[in-house]
């Protein structure tokens, strides 16, 4: 037998012997990589929710400098002009598939609640939904052109008063029936109401879409009709990928959470990290009579070492699990919050992807070892002969 | 005395681990203080409002404006004696980073009716005559080195183009509460820049502004007068919704109501964590101590005398711990501010938070002490003394 490694059942059996203490430092562990899981979670579902609006081959044309839709101004010569461009793709039926939408913030009671909160209501046609193909239909049917008629996205037909199938809403002076829920596959539009184009404009006594939509024909002459948009003296527009547009969008909330989160996991970190060096202090000494039997028997001071360390990262992996497992119960859970960028509610999910379950494994492993190194490093310092006697 | 001097003793024979729980303790209520603080400074411009103000706005949403030609209409309404309008501005100064509130506001009554805006006579005259003119805030004037006289330049995002404001006064807060981190221009240069630019946004129309604020005579008539300035312009092209001005600042809050329960929640789980680390240490100086206990009690000390023993060392620890971190709160705050920009323009740690923390520090030191304590008050004397530690 070498006695190179002290057996990974010592180290294991250690933690059993003393359970209530393994609890509770795995426990405050537990909690810190709660904390840090469900921060990064949160700002992935966020990021996912907003790139998975977009589709690679859609640009979107806002006015220059406008940022978000609600912002912005596209008047209807200016369209037209967009809708002249050759690259734009054409439908089976020979259709350009563009589509001129006006987008409004409409303040609207919550269901349940009743408090108020923003909802992005877009003007829209049949071409902006064969635009956008991860928009399916699931209940009733699609607006008809011309008419008071919306959908409502997943989210808020769940989640806004009067947005059901069948209900109805009243905003801008008319009340709109609802005829049909979309699913939105967990992108942004899943938060919006659609209805026809030309019918919010009135309503909403615009004079302007806010943007407008087209898919190109050739995903790679983008560059080609962003030039040709934005040297347009007729112009003042600018041109994007839809997935960028999404993807910017989707920035500040995202940057927020995740800054907040680590700030906070770090600063909590520190009490895990105490809590382990305490444990691990304690573990050391009072097993200072085996550690001197240890050595005696052979085994070096690097394996004394390397089995508190041991331990201690035992420990961090049992908080590690516990933590992450608390923090995956976390994808059940359906929120919405409003995102400043566009002042309207978003409603997303927390995501756990293998990436986020690797650096909170590893955030606790770190832990660990920060907590471990220095109570194993004495642990290996040990003269034998105090050790023995000690004992 | 006696007591107290031997917890002292007691709590500080394992020196290292009593100061790593401290440095945990300090961390924890800190930190604890410091979250709370951040969730104040997002209801602070509710706490900063007036009860005889009202907002009036489009009933669609903030983003739509009202005409211009609504002020002498609400300002004959009954109850109101004062009124006067913003709009939000949105511009970028260099980068988004830099983010501070601008409101186009017709200056003379816009100044008459927020009194906590304090400026001086000759500079409120010198803004008053200057329409390029801007009043901007103590502190946001101090965050980036702005002085009397200065050309700043803003990007617009709602209204396009770049536009040159001069720095005519600087404002002062009445008291801790009044946000001096605002800009203010005025209202009639925006409506002239949109009538001389061609534009199509949302809020392209020059006679237009944001929200309509009302002063009233009597805070208790607000609801009643809110009704009538409603009653005023129902079915009408531009239907208004009317509320004191608190709901108004509420409402902003509201949104962010998931980040702000979050925030709390994560505030009180450092306390559990805190409460996990400090109950580890004190069940760990009870099962050194086993041999000690059974002695004393072999001695004829009752079974309280021990559980006094653990629950005063322990919050011993914990207030000690606690009085540090509260401590600590102020400069980390300090700290937060700076690191924090713009984003917070009230940032004050209350005394609610004080107190709670020390309640904090408190609980994690009677909880953390119960399990021990209960334990070794109950153990057998004969088999506490053959314990070998």
């Amino acid at each position: 037998m070498s006695l190179r490694t002290v057996p990974l059942s010592y180290v294991a059996r250690n933690l059993w012997v003393r359970r209530v203490t393994t609890v509770l430092t795995a426990g405050g562990m537990a909690l810190v990589v709660y904390v840090f899981a469900t921060v990064l979670m949160m700002s992935e579902g966020i990021r996912a929710t907003l790139v998975a609006t977009g589709q690679p081959d859609n640009v979107m044309v806002l006015r220059k400098g406008a940022g978000a839709e609600i912002n912005s101004g596209i008047a209807r010569n200016q369209a037209a002009v967009i809708d002249s461009l050759a690259q734009i793709a054409t439908d089976g039926q020979g259709r350009k598939l563009v589509s001129h939408e006006p987008v409004v913030l409409n303040t609207l009671p919550k269901r349940g609640s009743g408090k108020p909160s923003n909802v992005t209501v877009r003007g829209t046609s049949d071409i902006g939904l064969a635009l956008r193909p991860q928009v399916r239909i699931v209940r009733g049917r699609m607006f008809r052109e011309g008419t008071s008629e919306i959908i409502t996205g997943r989210a808020v037909a769940q989640g806004f008063a009067g947005a059901g199938l069948g209900e109805t809403m009243r905003f801008a002076g008319r009340d709109w029936v609802v005829v049909g829920v979309f699913d939105a596959s967990r992108s942004a539009f899943d938060s919006e109401v659609w209805g026809d184009s030309e019918q919010m404009v009135q309503a909403f006594r615009r004079s302007a879409f806010s943007s407008v939509v087209f898919r190109l024909a050739d995903v790679d002459s983008f560059d080609a009709v962003k030039a040709q948009l934005e040297d347009d003296p007729r112009l003042t527009l600018e041109a994007k990928r839809e997935v960028k547009f999404y993807a910017e969008q989707s920035e500040a909330l995202a940057t927020f959470i995740r800054l907040l989160g680590l700030a906070l996991s770090i600063i909590f970190s520190i009490g895990a990290v105490v809590g382990a060096m305490i444990t691990m202090f304690a573990s050391v000494a009072s097993r200072v009579g085996e550690i001197g039997t240890l050595r005696a028997l052979g085994f070096r001071r690097s394996a004394v070492l390397s089995a508190f360390l041991g331990e201690a990262l035992l420990l961090a992996w049992v908080g590690g699990i516990m933590g992450l497992g608390a923090a995956s119960l976390m994808q059940t859970v359906n929120i919405s919050t409003v995102n400043f960028q566009t002042f309207s509610e978003l409603a997303f999910q927390f995501r756990l992807t293998p990436a986020i379950a690797a650096q909170s494994l590893g955030f606790a492993l770190l832990m660990g070892l920060v907590g471990g190194f220095i109570p194993a490093w004495r642990a290996a310092r040990l003269k034998i002969v105090d050790c023995l006697r000690a004992a | 005395m006696f007591l107290l001097r031997l917890l002292l003793k007691n709590a500080f024979r394992h020196r290292l681990r009593t100061l790593l729980t401290l440095v945990g303790l300090v961390v924890a209520i800190s930190a604890f203080g410091l979250l709370r603080t951040i969730v104040d400074a997002w209801y602070a411009g509710v706490d900063a409002t007036s009860s005889t103000r009202l907002i009036t706005r489009s009933s669609i949403s903030l983003t739509f404006p009202l005409p211009l030609n609504y002020a002498e209409r609400i300002k004959a309404v009954e109850g109101v004696s004062g009124i006067s309008w913003a709009n939000w501005f949105g511009g970028i100064y260099v980068t988004e980073r830099n983010f501070f509130a601008q409101f186009a506001v017709d200056a003379p009554s816009y100044l008459a009716l927020y009194p906590e805006f304090q400026l001086d006579e000759a500079d409120k005259q010198a803004f008053f005559r200057d329409r390029q003119g801007c009043v901007v805030g103590r502190k946001l004037a101090g965050k980036f080195g702005w002085k009397l006289g200065d050309t700043i330049a803003l990007r617009g995002t709602i209204y396009p183009g770049t536009w040159r404001f001069t720095i005519r006064g600087i404002y002062q807060g009445k008291d801790a509460k009044t946000d001096e981190q605002q800009m203010f221009i005025h209202w009639q240069r925006l409506a002239d820049g949109i009538r001389a630019r061609v534009s199509a946004g949302p809020s392209g129309k020059a006679d237009y502004v944001g929200v309509y604020v009302v002063r009233i005579h009597n805070p208790d008539d607000a609801p009643l007068v809110s009704q009538r300035i409603d009653a005023l312009f129902k079915n009408s092209l531009a239907e208004t919704l009317t509320e004191t001005e608190k709901a108004f600042q509420l409402g902003f809050v509201s949104m962010s109501e998931t980040i702000l329960l979050a925030v709390q929640a994560v505030s009180f789980i450092i306390i559990l964590i805190i409460m996990a680390v400090m109950a580890n240490t004190m069940t760990m100086t009870a099962r050194e101590r086993l041999a000690e206990y059974a002695t004393l009690k072999a001695l004829g000390f009752p079974p309280a005398f021990v559980v006094k023993l653990l629950f005063g060392e322990s919050l011993l620890i914990a207030l000690i711990g606690g009085g540090l971190g509260i401590a600590a709160t102020f400069p980390m705050a300090q700290a937060f501010v700076k690191a924090a920009g713009t984003l917070f323009p009230i940032f004050q740690v209350s005394m609610l938070t004080v107190a709670l923390q020390a309640l904090a520090a408190l609980v994690v030191g009677t909880v953390s002490a119960a399990w021990p304590a209960w334990k070794m008050s109950r153990i057998d004397i004969v088999q506490g003394l053959r314990h070998v530690a």
